[in-house]
């Protein structure tokens, strides 16, 4: 192997020119392949933690995924029940006996749960009005599952229990009917309720809509207001391994009857697109390395066109065939590994640069930087990629080479 | 003496729309520290012998045996592996590889067969270059040298993996008078002295006195009648 690692070291250094080409060919690839994978693994990244941070990991809601079963099926489970103008009894909607929901949830470990009556109010205030969506929380419980006491930008929450007619509004609200801590709004629901709120805090998510058209108050506040009393119609959970969500929600289902989504079933359309994004992009990757692999091939191939008689003098020494492939793949692997480490290095001042990009998204109120991902996976990928394609672009010339009869070569220069 | 090469009624045919043969039923024995000239006209079929006589071709029909060895079904790998140990080339063009210096164009073979360490190849390298008179050509490149030079280079590789059998395909044929003079004493010596058996295709009629048999081909055959020693 040593031997062939010379030939093949003497070979690219006497053609020096041809040589750095096929290199800059590897390390532009490996580059921008970092550059663009880093891009693109940070964003879905980014987005992954917005959803799982901003959005309940699961969400109860009142709601069956199927009919209900009736009694006359579930009392003669093998017999042809068959019913005929069924009218479903009228009740109050919302989740029934909550607590027993909240209760069982929360004595699973890792798992934190809150529960939520939401429902459309119109808050008036100097005339204007805004149609929004109400939320009614408890405080305490609405703290550990959702990040809303770090959006708040003026009050807190616990001031809801201190003023129990107190209001937390958005940013963009606030600012649409220029209010401020200690105004009084008026909140009137669908059935006419009406009650005159206080403003206790003011939040700020970064996305326009929700900070315009989302309202919290206090749970027992919420039932009166939209006649629902005892109810919620919402649980909102959190788990330690948001990851695990998608069996814990078939297990709460399961257990309590209501429709219990995840947050991966509620998004799957998105992390769908996600992995149609990814593998958009790595083929658009990989095609710049198979790009390049070309001018490793070029490279290569003229130097076995250059050396057919030395190809064929080294086998009338008693080379083998595989002797003078190897020759020629060690040559295409020293470019693959040179090119990477030094792919490795422009890759990584093209994360940098790409880091240091302020973008402000449409319908977000805040820069942000491109989020840029550094994965060992991606350096390893990276890595693969490049030397797979040297490796097979030099494979079809060594193959050549490796064939050369000598006789052939012999007869000709003589 | 016994056999160092051996041939059986040789024949080699190029398969085609016109089937050309190159050499038909030649047999011939060379012992070991023969010099032997091997003669005749331009495309009487010297070289194609002295390729499957060096194992670089096959034959059509015939064998090959070589210190008695028969080399028939060898496939391509062994025949190479009986190249390394048992033979040596030398060729018109000196073929050295043009980006090694005479040093490790004389090592190749000897790395190749790996028995020698990297120390102990390059002394004997530097031994055969200095025996051949070339030993401050050493770290020259091929393009650095004359062509003499280069051809006393190229025998040092022959001589390499110290082979039984040198074979030279028109070794002077692009040498100047003092230079194949030159060539020719070291064939003879290496015959004479060092008992190597020594096969050359020549043009060169001085080769006729210097070697110890002429053999004569013409249109692929033996021609016996010019079998004689020189």
């Amino acid at each position: 192997m040593r031997l062939e690692l010379s030939i093949a070291m003497t070979h690219l250094l006497h053609r020096k020119r041809q040589t750095l080409v096929s290199l800059t060919g590897i390390v532009l690839g490996v580059a921008f392949f970092l550059g663009v994978s880093s891009l693109m693994r940070g964003s879905e990244l980014d987005f992954i933690k917005r959803l799982v941070d901003n959005s309940p990991h699961i969400t109860v809601s009142d709601e069956y995924r199927s009919a209900r079963e009736q009694p006359a099926s579930a009392a003669w489970p093998d017999g042809a029940v068959q019913l005929h103008g069924v009218k479903p009894q009228t009740e109050v909607r919302g989740i029934r006996g909550y607590q027993r929901a909240l209760a069982f949830i929360e004595s699973m470990p890792g798992l934190r749960a809150a529960p939520v009556l939401t429902g459309s109010v119109v808050l008036t205030f100097a005339g204007q009005a805004h149609a929004t969506t109400l939320s009614g929380m408890v405080p305490e419980k609405m703290k550990t599952v959702s990040t809303l006491e770090d959006k708040l930008i003026a009050g807190t929450m616990d001031a809801l229990d201190a003023n129990l007619n107190g209001i937390i509004i958005g940013e963009g609200l606030a600012d649409r009917f220029s209010l401020s801590m200690g105004d009084n709004v008026n909140v009137t629901s669908a059935d006419g309720n009406v009650r005159t709120m206080k403003i206790v805090g003011i939040f700020r998510t970064g996305n326009a809509s929700y900070d315009e058209n989302q309202v919290f108050v206090r749970l027992k506040r919420a039932q009166v207001l939209l006649n629902r009393p005892n109810r919620v119609n919402r649980l909102l959970v959190q788990l330690d391994d948001p990851y695990a969500a998608r069996d814990v929600a078939t297990l709460i289902e399961s257990r309590i009857g209501y429709k219990a989504q995840s947050w991966i079933e509620a998004s799957e359309d998105l992390l769908s697109v996600l992995t149609v994004r990814n593998i958009i992009m790595y083929s658009v990757v990989a095609a710049i390395l198979v790009v390049a692999s070309f001018g490793i091939y070029n490279t290569i191939s003229t130097i076995v066109m250059e050396k057919l008689r030395d190809i064929a003098i080294m086998k009338s020494m008693g080379f083998h065939a595989r002797d003078i492939r190897r020759v020629f793949v060690i040559e295409g692997v020293i470019v693959g590994v040179i090119g990477s480490i030094l792919g490795f290095g422009l890759g990584l001042v093209l994360m940098g640069m790409l880091g240091q990009v302020a973008i402000k998204p449409p319908g977000a109120s805040e820069v942000i930087h491109l989020p840029v991902y550094r994965g060992l996976e991606q350096f390893v990928l990276a890595a693969a990629f490049a030397l797979a394609s040297s490796v097979g672009a030099a494979w079809l010339p060594a193959r050549k080479g490796g064939r050369v009869h000598p006789v052939d070569i012999l007869r000709g220069a003589a | 003496m016994s056999a160092c090469v051996r041939a059986e009624n040789l024949t080699r045919r190029l398969a085609g729309e016109v089937p050309v043969t190159l050499v038909e039923d030649v047999s011939l024995e060379v012992a070991r520290g023969e010099f032997v000239a091997v003669m005749g006209p331009s495309g009487c079929g010297k070289s194609s012998l002295l390729y499957l006589l060096g194992l670089l071709d096959v034959p059509t029909s015939g064998r090959v045996l070589m210190d008695g060895e028969d080399t028939t079904g060898f496939d391509e790998n062994r025949l190479a592996d009986l190249r390394l140990r048992r033979l040596g080339f030398v060729f018109q063009f000196h073929f050295l590889l043009a980006e090694f210096t005479a040093l490790h164009n004389v090592m190749l073979p000897m790395r190749k067969l790996g028995e020698l360490g990297e120390a102990r190849a390059q002394a004997r390298a530097l031994d055969l270059l200095a025996e051949l008179g070339v030993a401050e050509h050493a770290h020259k490149r091929p393009e650095q040298m004359s062509g003499g030079q280069r051809q006393r280079v190229a025998i040092a590789r022959a001589l390499a993996n110290d082979p039984m059998v040198i074979l030279a395909d028109e070794p002077t044929g692009n040498l100047d008078s003092v230079s194949s003079a030159t060539v020719r004493d070291i064939l003879g010596t290496l015959a004479r002295e060092h008992g190597k058996t020594v096969i050359v295709v020549t043009h060169d009629s001085a080769f006729a006195s210097a070697a110890g048999r002429r053999i004569m081909l013409v249109d692929g055959h033996l021609d016996q009648s010019a079998h004689a020693p020189g």
